[in-house]
């Protein structure tokens, strides 16, 4: 297993694009929240809590919305870019045992995303700590003001990188089972997406919290909501277990397929 | 030694001109199984995802009694709304001191106030007794085909935080006089009939006349009710919440007092006695009325004489809209933009594009026949899709008993072609991207992030509505503008946010930004393609 996991590693690592993808999926992801938490304003009905609803750290980790489609894209070209040009045989042969591969390969790339993703969050805590402040969310105002010194700060912040982790193995999951990196990032971003847009729009209330319930993007995020969580339709634990959830099912499909099909 | 000739084809020379190329390209796309599968795969996404959604029921019915113009009771087939004379859903309901007057002639009349009573924040939107006016509170002139809610009409009146408006058949809409009316700052108003033709005057001082407008009432009967109005909307202020969900903060009716002297008609329309009454049934009764003394008339009314817009949030909230059947288009996208993107990078991995190059030389005739053929490719899936989530969508609207926001056909037929259209363009835009950055998820990631991204986070909530606005008008993603069925109506107070279907571009704006995205990504290209090695 150590010397599988030190092939793919090595596989990982020598690409010249896998450090390009992790750099622009951490500098996206704080250039995002940096914009969001620049862009908010108070309403013009004033600045407390009451009025603006606002949760200081839903929008300083906002740039997540796009940090998590290129640590898809790192994940799914992982395992697709050997099936793109024939790799898969060769590792295959390498390391017949398929299921010590898949699972090496899984927690480099795993490995990957949470580096990506400490500096991703790190960053953007830091932009929201100072910016917003400035932008009325501060104490004064009744707020929490986002900071990694305060639980629920904290709780959002290691949330959000194990919520970009497992987006990671998700995507990993879905590319292994589909063998081809177009289709996998493809139904990845489809299903991160679908849930959210429907439940925004379909007026029957019940049915779009069950939605919410079962939507790894929304559900996965509630780890980020640190202001009105008793409202949440399920804790923010909760609800990134539902991303982990389909993470598993994500890599327990991708196994079986890896482990009962031809490469 | 005898010379050998080489062998020479007997068959004519093949010509290589862009029809062979196109045929080619159509060729090698009718023949793969899985873009075949990967198209109609879209169709379904973005049939399948609307059904799924407005198959999902209508439940939430509680705030129908409330903000519904009917005041309903069941969401099942309670909603109705009454139709205009171009038959849009419309409001009408107001107080009226009128008389019936014949033929020509002219009305004139000075407005000295205009206050009003909005729902106390802790009412829960049953009472009206805060001291303050609806932006959209008005009162004035009006002269109406009859006393049917829904006729035709013309009128000029103030409005509370918008000057002195001309409004005709509720959507017909032009301003004023800027400024708001009080004792010290009065308006004249004047209305004047000359057959089917409504002129409307305003004036600061009662001398000085100027036109606000004039329209045409075509088949405005000889005998028409013309008199004053007063009429107060009710509040909703909703606001889309950083994160997703509308909320609704206060709500309810609310209601004006207008005061009016100097009434005088002239030209062909004699001095007569003026009645009150309200038009349709008010929210609040006994909050109406009006009195005279002297030359002076206070009105105190209700209601609105405006378009119902469409949408979520606003008072058609209950009723399936056209944008509702249609949000399984970027589901759809998806699918079609991976196979626009595979169609270019699947012959890089493959090592096809070598062999295509060598056949075609000419390498922008190649990227020319592509795009042809995903640009058509998309627009079919996008027909197709559109086509049956919103023929099907009405049709399980209408069968669940639910009520279906009224659009005449050719609105419904523009939205679809018009989401062929956006289909097609982004599908050219990922052949484009793909061209240029040779890797397939790298394409697909792109273009998703760009199309589909936006319109997410301006949809869902996920950034403030401004920060929405302004990705739907810059990136990629102003397409969706293409999607926009009914006209957002600025006389009424409503969130016209993306989720209800508004998007801050007109469609052919929006159109023009994808379509200059597109190009650019093919200018770029076709110049890559000519100058990098294959």
């Amino acid at each position: 297993m150590s010397l599988a996991l030190h092939a793919e590693w090595t596989k990982l690592r020598t690409l010249a694009g896998t450090w390009w993808l992790l750099l622009a999926a951490a500098a996206l992801t704080i250039a995002v929240s940096a914009a969001a938490a620049a862009a908010f304003h108070c309403p013009p009905a004033g600045c407390t809590l009451q009025q603006t609803g606002a949760d200081p750290a839903k929008i300083g980790f906002t740039g997540v919305f796009l940090g998590q489609v290129v640590i898809a894209l790192i994940a799914v070209l992982a395992i697709g870019g050997e099936y793109g040009n024939g790799m898969i045989r060769l590792t295959l042969t390498a390391m017949p045992r398929r299921l010590t591969a898949f699972t090496a390969k899984a927690l480099v790339t795993a490995a990957g995303a949470l580096a990506a993703s400490v500096l991703a969050v790190a960053g953007s805590a830091l932009a929201g700590w100072l910016i917003l402040p400035g932008k009325g969310l501060s104490a004064a105002n009744g707020y929490v003001a986002l900071s990694l010194g305060n639980a629920a700060d904290l709780r959002a912040a290691c949330g959000t990188v194990l919520y970009l982790t497992l987006i990671a193995l998700l995507a990993f999951g879905v590319t292994t089972a589909v063998r081809d990196s177009a289709a996998g990032i493809g139904i990845v971003l489809g299903i991160l997406l679908l849930f959210p847009i429907i439940s925004a729009v379909i007026p029957d209330q019940a049915l779009a919290r069950h939605l919410e319930q079962l939507a790894p993007m929304t559900a996965g995020l509630y780890i980020q909501v640190t202001e009105g969580v008793r409202q949440l339709p399920l804790t923010p634990w909760q609800g990134l277990g539902v991303t982990a959830a389909w993470a598993a099912g994500a890599l327990i499909l991708g196994a079986t397929v890896l482990r009962l099909r031809d490469a | 030694m005898t010379t050998i000739a080489p062998y020479r084809s007997p068959a004519a020379p093949g010509k290589n001109g862009f029809r062979q190329a196109l045929h080619a390209e159509l060729t090698k796309f009718r023949t793969v199984r899985g873009w075949i599968i990967g198209a109609l795969v879209g169709v379904l996404a973005m049939a399948g995802v609307g059904l799924l959604a407005s198959a999902g029921g209508h439940s939430a019915c509680q705030g129908v009694g409330v903000h519904g113009q009917q005041g309903s009771n069941s969401c099942q087939s309670g909603i109705s709304f009454i139709l205009g004379p171009n038959g849009e859903p419309v409001s009408d309901s107001f107080y009226f001191v009128r008389q019936p007057l014949a033929g020509d002639g002219s009305i004139t009349v000075r407005v000295t106030s205009l206050t009003g009573l909005l729902p106390s924040a802790n009412s829960g939107g049953q009472s009206d007794n805060v001291p303050g006016v609806e932006a959209w509170a008005k009162a004035g002139l009006i002269i109406k085909e009859n006393l049917a809610q829904g006729s035709a009409y013309a009128a000029i009146m103030v409005a509370a935080d918008h000057g002195v408006r001309l409004q005709w058949n509720y959507t017909g809409d032009t301003g004023g006089l800027a400024g708001a009316v009080g004792p010290a700052n009065p308006r004249w108003l004047r209305l004047t009939r000359s057959g089917d033709v409504i002129t409307g005057y305003d004036s600061a001082d009662g001398a000085h006349w100027s036109q606000v407008g004039a329209v045409t009432l075509a088949g405005l009967p000889s005998a028409a009710q013309v008199g004053l109005f007063a009429a107060s909307p009710d509040d909703s202020q909703s606001s889309q919440s950083f994160g997703g969900g509308t909320s609704t903060i206060g709500g309810g009716p609310t209601r004006d007092t207008a005061v009016f002297d100097r009434l005088s008609t002239s030209g062909g329309w004699p001095a007569g006695p003026w009645t009150g009454q309200y038009v349709g049934t008010p929210e609040i009764p006994g909050s109406v009325g009006y009195h005279q003394s002297g030359g002076q008339f206070t009105l105190s009314g209700q209601g609105d004489i405006a378009p119902v817009p469409a949408g979520h949030g606003g008072p058609a909230d209950a009723a399936a809209t056209v944008s509702d059947y249609l949000i399984g288009t970027f589901a759809g996208l998806l699918a079609v933009v991976v196979v626009a993107a595979l169609f270019v990078t699947a012959e890089y991995r493959r090592g096809l594009i070598r062999l295509t190059l060598a056949a075609m030389p000419s390498r922008g005739r190649v990227l020319a026949a592509k795009s042809v053929v995903v640009a058509v490719a998309g627009f079919i899936a996008g027909l197709l899709g559109a086509g049956i989530a919103v023929l099907a969508g009405e049709a399980i609207t209408r069968a669940r008993g639910y009520y279906a926001f009224p659009i005449s056909g050719m609105a419904e037929a523009r939205v679809i072609v018009g989401t062929a259209i956006l289909a097609a363009f982004a599908s050219v835009l990922a052949l484009a991207i793909g061209t240029i950055v040779r890797r397939s998820a790298a394409t697909v990631a792109t273009v998703i992030v760009v199309i589909v991204l936006p319109y997410f986070l301006a949809e869902s909530g996920a950034l403030p509505l401004s920060a929405g606005d302004w990705l739907l008008r810059i990136t990629p993603a102003a397409g969706f503008a293409l999607q926009q069925v009914y006209p957002a109506y600025h006389q009424v107070s409503m969130l016209y946010a993306p989720f209800s279907g508004y998007f801050p571009l007109a469609a052919w704006a929006g159109l023009a930004v994808l379509a200059a995205w597109t190009a650019a990504a093919l200018a770029l290209a076709a110049y890559l393609l000519r100058r990098r090695d294959a």
